[in-house]
């Protein structure tokens, strides 16, 4: 299992090779990622950010059979096209490995800090949540009405 | 009691610093507390705290609610919605 938070670049089909040794393993599957066509500042909270998706990655072995998981997600200064974030799960069937796939994914944009500052050519601006996002991961709850973290 | 604030993202820039020890009386040991706290400062501070709709709390990297009890030497973060992924 490996979580990390980091600047540097990351490759698909390494990660994918180091989840896929166990001989249970029937299906990978995997998102990544990318950033449209603004750059952007990815701030985040050394510690908390690293918690907080392996609270998340918890959630999702008590949920899914997950044989193993990578879980890479990028901070500092990215340009369009750079990768930004991979989510890679190995099981023994496509059901589990799709579910927790979007399950990380989607609470991951929800629950762990990171801030997208864009840089457009009129100045920097910094990304709204979306209650889109909210609402993808509030599905997974049977929440009826959507919820960023904890309401204060 | 001194706890530890720190401050990311647009209010990290908007107060103009990334962390602070403040010092806060015993009585204003919430979360709730240490923000009118805060607040009270005026300027930037009073701005960037006023519409807690639009702020997430965390104590000791977890996320917390406005009545959650402060001890000294707590790490309290004040952060926008995140938006990763």
């Amino acid at each position: 299992m490996k979580i990390a938070v980091q600047a540097e670049d990351f490759d698909l089909s390494t990660e994918v090779i180091e989840i896929s040794m166990n001989t249970r393993t029937g299906a990978v599957a995997s998102f990544v990622g990318v950033v449209r066509d603004v750059a952007m500042t990815l701030e985040h909270y050394p510690g908390m950010t690293e918690n907080a998706i392996k609270k998340i990655v918890e959630e999702a072995r008590t949920r899914w059979q997950i044989l193993d998981l990578a879980v890479i997600h990028r901070y500092g200064e990215l340009q369009p096209g750079d990768q930004i974030v991979l989510v890679a799960i190995a099981s023994s069937h496509r059901g589990d490995a799709f579910a927790a796939c979007q399950f990380i994914m989607d609470y991951l944009k929800t629950q762990a800090p990171f801030w997208k500052k864009e840089h457009h050519p009129d100045g920097p601006r910094w990304v709204n949540a979306l209650e889109a996002d909210d609402e993808a991961a509030a599905r997974w709850r049977g929440l009826k009405q959507p919820q960023r973290l904890l309401k204060s | 009691m001194k706890v530890k604030v720190l401050l990311f993202a647009n209010l990290r820039e908007r107060i103009g610093t990334s962390a602070e020890l403040v010092d806060i009386p015993d009585s204003a040991s919430t979360v709730a507390g240490l923000r009118m706290h805060l607040m009270r400062r005026g300027g930037a501070w009073q701005e960037a705290l006023a519409d807690m709709k639009v702020v997430r709390v965390a104590v000791n990297q977890d996320m917390a609610g406005a009545n959650a009890p402060l001890n000294a030497g707590d790490e309290v973060a004040f952060f926008p919605p995140v938006t990763g992924g």
